[in-house]
């Protein structure tokens, strides 16, 4: 087995018991399998189940004993077959040994790597460890366990337990509970050996790590106290987003006999003077310029090169503060988690002493720091303390970026004790309200935390590879819905909103709310739409005048407001169109018999229609039109008409205007860009 | 544009929030700088800061001009005007006596900044007596009245732009405060009627005036004689006026260069708390890490901007592809194939609500429980009445007992549990530190956290933690490099400030880079006052024992980088560099003759094959 390469043995309890939650460890462990394929197709994975009516494994051959264990599959690389396998897990009518099952799993990791491969044999054990295990044939079981947890220990070998809790009533042994719970717990004391409870399908999908990625430092070097006290770290990420793999693009252009066909698809960029030529530049003529004011500034490598801030690779701490002055909502990015270096003992006492004390004084640490050498920014950020609860992992910090003074964005808000006394709950309301953030609690203290981050699966994720499972079966496969388990992350959960019925019932009795009838339906959707949306502007746009529905020209004398009256009509569907059109027609002739005065009124008009496609959602018209005029001046030599525009700042739809047009912001400002003669350098 | 190959290649749709996110400029404002540029401006002086006397008239100057320089970047689409009065020469479209616009070419007298008025009004002092000349305009034989028709040209330059989008302002700088206390009492009394009522009708307009008088060391600026009345001051405001006015001043230069963007809604979203009770909530983006702004890519021959168009082109017919692009994930030795309809109807599995699930004590929110920016909420009745008072009543239910609310948000791709934060006004001098709402925390998924932990665990071997003793020189540690008021954003970026500087110096053809301070550097004097170098070396005692200096490294960085550079052994790259045979290396490869030569490793192949060309024929 070749480095960065895994070896893994399932261990499924299929006894009476489980059988309620199998389809869903089905659905874990296929997520598990499928991701192997993706992203490491040289894993290789063994699968056992237990609690069989059969025994099947090797032990029990070559020793006898471990019944009711069944190998459906011997470590091999991962394959298509591997996924319909624990896809239909057998049920089994007998309730299992998971000691014995572990064993056997070991024994099948140890046969197949020998002593090799530390840190990259794993053992996954799914249970709902209910059912008493035997015991052995000397000493206790807590001895047997120890030994069997040293030898894994030794071996290098991993095992994460998943123990589903689903319904803790019933006729459970609650002795047995509680000594399998202890011997698990002697596994993590001896072995690198976690073990998650879970208490629903949902946190049953997201306890195991389907994603197997290989940690990478992002920094190692010091952390400097100051010149003469360093301590010696290991950054990486404790945080960072799993995406969905990046899909290649697919040509079907070869014709299908072309065997040789790739069926790539490249990327060209053209990088053109202007729209209209076809003259392409060569990337290497190019040069990134930066807005100044009106103008842009061009600004060449070198310059930029030797210009440009430069930093020195470390992390220097500034000092320390109250905790309570780093506001949580300021950390800006995913987290990174500061370690100590391992071999260097001396250095793991030291975050120690400081973990413990910023931990003990609730106080936190501001750093400056700069990952790799030639980095272009430094980041300031916040040390928080993880003090560590297991006894053999040492204690760590976590690391948040914190703003720049440019980052924050100053917007002062009204405050709520200055509201009039009708937008304020009164203290009947604030009952009620209390009530409901007491009572609708997800981390009752006995039972398991809900939703807990932790434990709550991705479900774009989810529901990507179940897709992708099928279509690899059939092409035209459809869409699976939204697995049910993850109602529970879209939706209050069911049971808790039913047994805190009165409280959701008094809220909504004691909160009305209801639309604003003052908002008519057309100017509502206008609100949305518009893009600097502050607030009283708003309600300052075109007033329908209904009295004025029968125009339906646009006349020399007022075109605006013949325009503006002709496309509010709603008494059809064709008068925004027919409003346009006409408006386009009145704008051209304007133009064209145009004195300096009548380049005024033209002005006028193509400001409000600018203004009405907006509001009509429209933009393709105006740009095309705008693009159109924009010609037609330069045709006749109209170049006073274009100098209003430019004055004028009128500029094509952008996006952020309207959602349909396709020209993005920067590019509506072009427009009028290349119109100025030539930039300054 | 710029764009970005991992961009492009990247499937994920474009969040569709980050378009809400782009920064927007503010709205408008339009200001005329009015100077007095009278004798007594210039033969007034006071000391600098390095003990030199500068003239009033230097002291304005140079306060529009720095002024600009973070005008032009802060805040570049607002127009601004020049203007001095107390003139030999007149420049203004009413023809005004002792009024002078100062103005570049390519430019309207009321326009956004440019380099070259830049440029140019930082020279104005060499200029000013030959081309402007200083006259004293107010006259009592002819009647004239400069600061009257100053007032009025401002006045007029201000016509453009509707008041209702945009700000307008006077800025006007004088050390005279008894403009016309050398007249007869009669054309005393009338000059200060028609200036007040000027002033007057400017503000009635919407143009507020504000005056930044430079005192006399010897005689302070007298407001109460005639400016008090003209900027409409009194009782306490007049008072408090002048102490105020140095502060002013300094604000004006020493500006931090920071884009200042609108205050405006990132995206309006229902909170649906529970059956029967939506309401409305407005999202704003407080904290965004600030950009330098969009690259623009221009012809490097001619400067002019240039079009960059993409194109997709099938490798195996040449032929041009139309979006939307078929894409596919090799699976099981077979390529699955997804439609782009079928890969954005995958992602859509909420409508874009806010939905409340629960509420946790705060202490369940760890320090790892973190995703991106947050983004905050303030309740709105604009479209839902009761909106505000639901929204108020959580908010405060929430703050008391300590708790935080989980949603599920649809607006974010992919959709995200969330943590509602409440957050309580905080105020200081007067000033919103933090405003009232809750603040939302975009939490990870499982299949985001990475268990570093347990890597970094020795099953069965404790882990080495810190003695008492230990602890205590920490502590003692602590307290002494304590940060006194460390508020979150009191660093400026350093980068950022730096790119400014040089836009400046390039743009203004500047010698010099404006000098940048990196403030996120260790406070070094403080750092070796004796009492903090006592408690480190302390802490380092108790760490580290008296012997060691450190811990020595076991080099085994060393050691990879050797065996780094075996493997480069395996060509000979002065003799594939001759012969031109680079190309038929692998990127790899490459990268094994790099690395052991501590290069780069950056860019595409053939950046690689020049950056090894270029090592070898050193």
């Amino acid at each position: 087995m070749a480095r960065n390469r895994e070896g893994l043995v399932l261990l499924v309890d299929i006894g009476p018991a489980m059988h309620s939650v199998l389809p869903d460890v089905e659905k874990t462990c296929s997520l598990l399998m499928q991701k192997k394929l993706i992203y490491n197709k040289f894993d290789e994975v063994g699968i056992v189940v237990f609690g069989t009516q059969e025994t099947e494994n090797e032990l029990a051959r070559d020793i006898g004993g471990y019944e009711n264990i069944k190998v459906l599959r011997n470590i091999k690389v991962v394959d298509e077959l591997v996924v319909d396998l624990v896809k239909r897990l057998p049920r089994g009518p007998v309730a299992g040994d998971f000691l014995d099952a572990l064993i056997v799993g070991m024994d099948m990791l140890i046969k197949m790597y020998g002593a090799g491969q530390k840190g990259k044999k794993r053992l996954c054990l799914i249970t709902n460890a209910a059912c008493p295990t035997k015991d052995p044939f000397e000493g206790t079981k807590d001895e047997q366990v120890s030994t069997i947890a040293v030898k894994m220990a030794a071996e290098g070998i991993k095992m994460e337990s998943i123990v589903m809790r689903a319904d803790a009533s019933g006729d459970v042994d609650e002795k047995t509970i509680e000594e399998n719970d202890h011997l698990l717990s002697l596994f993590s004391t001896n072995a690198i050996a976690k073990t998650v409870y879970v208490e629903s399908p949902l946190s049953l999908l997201g306890s195991l790590k389907t994603r197997r990625v290989a940690p990478v430092t992002l920094f190692r070097g010091d952390l400097e106290i100051n010149p003469t006290m360093k301590i010696k770290v290991w950054v990486y990420k404790k945080v960072a987003e799993e995406r969905l793999p990046t899909l290649k693009m697919y040509s079907d252009k070869a014709p299908p006999s072309d065997k040789f066909a790739k069926h790539e698809v490249k990327i060209d960029y053209d990088y053109k003077v202007t729209a209209e030529t076809s003259e392409v530049l060569a990337p290497e003529e190019r040069i990134k310029g930066f807005r100044y004011g009106p103008h842009v500034i061009p600004i060449s490598p070198d310059e930029m090169e030797t210009l440009k801030f430069k930093t020195e690779k470390g992390m220097k701490l500034l000092g320390f503060t109250d905790a309570s002055n780093i506001l949580r909502h300021y950390y800006m990015k995913d987290v990174n988690i500061v370690v100590p270096d391992p071999s260097k003992e001396k250095s793991v006492i030291a975050v120690s002493a400081l973990a413990r004390e910023m931990r003990q004084t609730n106080k936190v640490a501001i750093v400056r720091c700069v990952w790799r050498n030639g980095q272009g920014n430094v980041v300031v950020g916040v040390l928080t303390p993880n003090v560590s609860e297991r006894d053999d992992t040492p204690d760590s910090f976590y690391f948040n970026v914190l703003p720049f003074a440019e980052d924050v964005r100053e917007f002062p808000f009204p405050s709520f004790s200055r509201f009039p006394a009708s937008l304020k709950p009164d203290e009947q309301q604030q009952a009620v309200a209390d009530n409901l953030v007491k009572m609708l609690d997800l981390a009752p203290s006995p039972k398991e935390e809900v939703l807990k981050p932790e434990l709550t699966p991705n479900p774009v994720l989810q529901r990507f590879y179940e897709y992708l499972e099928l279509k690899s079966k059939s092409t035209d496969a459809a869409l699976p819905p939204m697995d049910e388990a993850f109602k529970r992350t879209m939706e209050q959960d069911q049971e808790l909103s039913s047994s805190n019925k009165s409280i959701m019932d008094s809220f909504s009795g004691g909160f009305e709310v209801k639309e604003n009838p003052k908002l008519r339906k057309a100017s509502k959707r206008l609100l949305r739409d518009k893009p600097s949306g502050s607030d009283d502007e708003d309600n300052r746009m075109i007033t329908y005048n209904a009295n004025e529905n029968s125009i339906d020209t646009v006349g020399d004398a007022n075109p605006v407001q013949d325009f503006e009256a002709m496309i509010s009509r709603r008494d059809g569907n064709d008068w925004t169109d027919k409003a346009i059109s006409e408006m386009k027609k009145q704008i051209v002739k304007l133009v064209e018999d145009s004195t300096t005065d009548e380049g005024d009124k033209a002005l006028e008009c193509l400001l409000s229609l600018r203004k009405c496609c907006v509001l009509e959602q429209e933009p393709k018209q105006f740009n095309e039109f705008l693009n159109h005029l924009y010609e037609l001046c330069q045709e006749k030599k109209l170049s006073h008409f274009l100098e209003h525009f430019t004055s004028k700042k009128i500029t094509m739809i952008p996006k952020s205007e309207a959602a349909d047009s396709d020209v993005a912001d920067e590019e509506a400002a072009d427009f009028t860009l290349k119109q100025e003669p030539k930039l300054e350098t | 544009m710029e764009l970005d190959p991992e961009d492009v290649f990247r499937d994920e749709d474009e969040d569709p929030e980050s378009q809400f996110f782009q920064e927007k400029e503010a709205s408008k404002e339009f200001v005329v700088y009015l100077i007095d540029a009278s004798p007594k401006m210039f033969s007034s002086t006071c000391p600098s800061e390095d003990e030199k006397q500068e003239s009033h008239f230097h002291i304005a100057v140079s306060c529009i001009a720095q002024s600009l320089k973070s005008h032009i970047i802060n805040r570049s689409n607002d127009e601004i005007a020049i203007c001095f009065f107390n003139t030999r020469e007149k420049k203004n479209l009413q023809d005004l006596n002792g009024v002078y616009v100062f103005n570049v070419p390519q430019r309207e007298c009321i326009d956004r900044p440019t380099a070259r008025l830049i440029k140019d009004f930082d020279l104005i002092e060499e200029s000013f007596i030959k081309d402007i000349g200083s006259q004293n305009g107010i006259v009592s034989d002819s009647r004239e009245n400069s600061l009257y028709s100053a007032l009025w040209v401002a006045q007029a330059l201000l016509r453009k732009g509707s008041s209702k989008t945009a700000d307008k302002r006077i800025f006007l700088f004088t050390n005279e405060d008894d403009p016309f206390g050398s007249m007869r009492i009669s054309v005393k009394e009338d000059m200060t009627r028609t200036t007040l009522q000027r002033a007057k009708d400017a503000q009635d307009l919407g143009i507020s005036i504000e005056l930044l008088p430079l005192s006399h060391p010897d005689k302070q600026f007298d407001i109460s004689l005639f400016y008090k009345d003209l900027i409409g001051l009194n009782g306490d405001e007049l008072t408090e006026f002048m102490p105020s006015v140095g502060q002013k001043l300094e604000d004006m230069k020493d500006q931090l260069k920071k884009r200042v963007l609108a205050k405006r809604i990132a995206k309006r979203i229902t909170f649906m708390i529970c059956d029967g009770v939506s309401i409305e909530l407005n999202g704003y983006a407080l904290l965004r890490p600030a950009t330098p702004g969009t690259i623009t890519w221009l012809d490097s021959t001619t400067n002019l901007p240039i079009k960059v168009e993409r194109s997709y082109v099938c490798a195996d017919t040449g032929a041009i592809m139309q979006e939307p692009i078929q894409r596919i994930q090799p699976y099981m030795n077979r390529d699955v194939m997804f439609t782009a309809a079928e890969l954005s109807e995958l992602k859509k599995i909420s409508t874009g609500h806010l939905r409340l699930l629960g509420f946790k004590p705060l202490s369940c929110l760890k320090d790892y429980h973190n995703m991106k920016p947050s983004t905050f909420l303030y309740p709105s009745d604009k479209e839902v009445i009761g909106s505000t008072r639901a929204f108020i009543a959580l908010h405060r239910s929430m703050i008391q007992l300590g708790r935080f609310a989980v949603a599920f948000y649809g607006g974010t791709t992919p959709p995200r549990l969330v943590a509602l934060v409440a957050q309580d006004e905080i105020e200081s001098d007067g000033g919103q530190v933090e405003p009232p709402g809750m603040n939302m925390i975009y939490l990870p998924y499982a299949n985001d956290i990475r268990d570093i932990e347990e890597l970094h665990s020795k099953p069965g071997v404790a882990a080495p933690r810190a003695s008492e003793d230990q602890l205590k020189k920490a502590s003692a540690l602590m307290r002494r490099l304590e940060l006194k008021d460390f508020s979150v954003c009191q660093f400026a970026n350093p980068a950022l400030q730096r790119h400014y500087a040089m836009l400046q110096a390039i743009a203004l053809d500047e010698d010099q880079l404006g000098e940048t301070r990196d403030e996120t550097l260790p406070d070094e004097g403080g750092m070796n006052r004796p009492g903090v170098v006592k408690a480190i070396e302390e802490f380092k005692e108790s760490i580290y024992g008296d012997d060691s200096e450190e811990e020595s490294d076991s080099g085994a960085k060393e050691k990879s980088r050797k065996r780094k550079a075996a493997d480069a052994g395996d060509y000979d790259f002065v003799e594939l560099a001759k012969t031109g045979k680079l190309k038929d290396l692998t990127v790899v490869e490459l990268k094994t003759y790099l690395t052991a030569n501590n290069l780069p490793l950056s860019g595409k192949k053939d950046a690689l094959i020049n950056r090894i060309l270029a090592h070898v024929s050193k």
